[in-house]
């Protein structure tokens, strides 16, 4: 009998992972970087490693479900006649037409409205879906400029300044021509079946000096009325805070790096930026220190899925927060009933992301007539509606344990870290201690 | 979308209406031109001391005639839909960004990205315009008399861009549908813009083009034409190297 020795245990590289093996293959295959949608699936410092200390002796409690607490907003109280009223600190991220169907974009606005909340449009231009169905609608005002035009701009109850994407911070975008319909070339000004690409800056400034006479002009163009945001991606929030606090904006909007996109390259979502936990102290320090913390709203957005995200992203400073992703779930995106034809595609119920290829299963990220005819506005709209309320109700079940009558009112103090990287980037101490790492500076 | 012959246009400044910025605000202004209903007889607005003030009657909606004595900061006209606005000065950067309809003339020079994303009416300039003249242009017409700046009509989408003087470097990086007519020498172009044929239907269409733009004693056949190669409208690896 002859003795074998033991086989080692066949290992995976960890530097070379299955995916990441994978991905070479195919880049030697096709000789392209991967586009998709979406936001960083890495596993980031998120909102998961805080918690809260409810209220015991030192803290007094409220009673859940009988105690009032408050969580309404009001965006844009700098500068406009006619700031934004929301009833829920949660707000739809903008995303466009184009990327998004019709039906889509409608079921946004119906949910956003049911919720007393706002939406958002996007790259390709404001459509009378969308319009017609949110009492309150935020106007991109983008690099592409696509079907920018001075009518919508004061059909609009607010302009965001898009200066940058969380998903992509100095990226543009590339809406493949598969997805150009009629529809979405004409809106766009540009020939069906090519590729669309969005530019990465404005093309008409080239600084914060330029930014602040741009606010100039549309505040002039709609007589001061509408409150002017500026969205930038969190890669330096206190500086990119400071200088649209500069320039002039009434609300800044942060988005972290789990923020979404409708098409980048792989490499550059998951390598760019920062995540949504280490900009959030960052830009609120910016606006404590130029004395205008709750004087100009911050709406940070990238990763927000429940009611305890949304508490935590308050209590450390935020007026309010926004959700893209989320709300595409909420109406049916990813849904497992279409799992054979994610599978058909090359993909799972979960991680569907090629929004970019128009074939999305669940009617949501596509042009195609038949597709779209998955997504019933009201019923999704409905979904959404749901969602939100959920969301608002968990994030008030929370602060009332941290014994507050106002969502506005939950602070740092209420926090804890998990970890030391949390407890480092969201300026808390980690669980069980007094330490702050890094407390006097970033 | 009625073409506008700015040589042409109404202007009967007998009774305009007199606005002077050294003694009104800004805000005022903009109000009282956004404040015009169709119909309203204030037809001619006459506007004193600029001074380089920003924003100058930006986002009419009417079709009034509005002259500007003197020189211009950034954004003059930005978004106009239907009014014939005159410089007589300069303009500074951005000058009818965005413009959808009617006309502006600039007498004098613009800077950085006139007629920026553009997307109707006619952008007159009778001097010269600085770099990223007619930049994402989405349908605007534009004429200038002497020279354009670099980068010019970059990621132009469509309209026409024509430029009686040289253009600078890269002139059309990335280029759309837009065309553009240069009479003057082009010190290069951009990624994916050629030179093009002069057929007989363009040399009719910039005819009528110079005509309205009020420019006289200059003929068609003096230009060449420059448009998209149309290379780089599908992603393709093997053009990476334009990217």
């Amino acid at each position: 009998m002859t003795y074998r020795n033991p086989p080692t245990t066949p290992r995976k590289s960890a530097t070379f992972d299955d995916y990441t093996l994978s991905e070479i293959r195919r880049a030697a295959a096709t000789g392209i970087y991967d586009i998709r949608g979406a936001g960083a699936k890495r596993k980031l410092p998120h909102f998961d490693d805080l918690l809260f200390l409810g209220a015991s002796i030192s803290r007094y409690p409220l009673e859940g479900y009988r105690e009032r607490c408050d969580t309404s907003v009001v965006l844009g109280t700098r500068h406009a006649k006619k700031p934004i009223e929301l009833k829920i600190p949660i707000t739809i991220a903008g995303m466009s037409f184009g990327s998004l169907s019709g039906p889509a974009k409608e079921a946004l606005g119906r949910g956003a409205t049911l919720s007393g909340t706002s939406t958002t449009t996007g790259d390709g231009g404001m459509t009378e879906e969308e319009r017609g169905h949110s009492k309150q609608l935020v106007y991109q005002y983008l690099p592409s400029r696509y079907g920018m035009n001075p009518r919508d701009l004061r059909r609009a109850d607010a302009i965001e300044v898009v200066v940058g994407q969380g998903a992509k911070p100095g990226g543009g975008g590339m809406l493949l021509g598969q997805k150009i319909s009629d529809r979405v070339a004409e809106m766009r000004t540009l020939p069906k079946g090519i590729d669309q690409r969005s530019a990465s800056r404005h093309p008409d400034w080239t600084g914060p000096d330029d930014l602040e006479i741009k606010i100039l002009e549309l505040r002039e163009i709609t007589d001061w009325e509408k409150p002017i945001y500026v969205k930038v991606g969190g890669a330096r929030p206190y500086y990119d805070t400071a200088l649209a606090v500069k320039a002039g904006a009434d609300v800044v909007v942060v988005d972290g790096m789990q923020g979404g996109t409708a098409a980048t390259q792989e490499v550059f979502i998951e390598n760019v930026g920062q995540p949504t936990l280490a900009c959030i102290r960052p830009a609120v320090q910016a606006l404590q220190d130029l004395g205008m913390h709750r004087k100009v709203q911050l709406i940070v957005s990238g990763g927000i899925r429940n009611g305890a995200d949304v508490a935590k992203a308050l209590a450390l400073g935020v007026d309010a927060v926004s959700i893209g992703t989320a709300a595409l779930v909420a109406l049916g995106d990813n849904d497992p009933r279409w799992e054979a034809e994610y599978n058909a595609l090359g993909s799972t119920a979960g991680a569907y992301d090629d929004w970019h290829e128009g074939r999305d299963p669940a009617g949501i990220t596509t042009q195609d007539p038949e597709l779209m005819k998955r997504v019933d506005p009201i019923a999704a709209g409905r979904r959404l509606a749901n969602y939100l309320k959920v969301m608002t109700l968990e994030a008030q079940t929370i602060a009332r344990a941290c014994g507050k009558n106002s969502l506005h009112n939950l602070e740092p103090e209420d926090l804890v870290a998990l970890t030391i990287e949390a407890a480092a980037m969201a300026g808390v101490p980690l669980a069980g201690t007094n330490w702050i790492p890094g407390k006097n500076g970033f | 979308m009625p073409a506008t012959n700015v040589s042409t246009a109404q202007r009967d400044q007998s009774h305009a209406r007199v606005f002077d910025l050294a003694a009104l605000s800004l805000r005022e202004l903009n109000q009282a031109l956004h404040q015009l209903t169709p119909g309203s007889n204030e037809t001619a607005w006459e506007v004193l001391n600029p001074k380089g003030s920003h924003s100058v009657a930006v986002g009419v909606d009417q079709p009034v005639a509005i002259d500007v004595r003197g020189s211009v900061g950034y954004y003059c006209g930005g978004m106009n839909a239907g009014g014939a606005i005159t410089v007589h000065g300069s303009a500074g950067p951005g000058v009818g960004e965005n413009m959808m309809s009617g006309s502006i003339v600039i007498k004098g020079d613009a800077s950085q990205y006139a007629g920026a994303t553009g997307r109707g009416g006619l952008l007159v300039i009778e001097g010269n315009a600085s770099s990223r003249c007619g930049i994402s242009m989405k349908g605007i017409d534009i004429v200038v008399h002497g020279n354009i700046g670099h980068m010019s009509a970059f990621m132009a989408q469509s309209g026409n861009l024509v430029v009686l003087g040289d253009a600078g470097d890269a002139l059309g990086d990335s280029i759309y549908e837009a065309r553009l007519f240069v009479r003057g020498k082009v010190e290069s172009l951009g990624a994916d813009c050629i030179a093009k044929e002069m057929r007989p239907e363009h040399l009719e269409f910039l005819q009528g083009l110079l005509d309205r733009a009020g420019v006289t004693g200059v003929k068609a056949s003096e230009f060449k034409r420059y448009g998209s190669a149309r290379k780089l409208y599908n992603f393709n690896i093997d053009n990476a190297d334009a990217y």
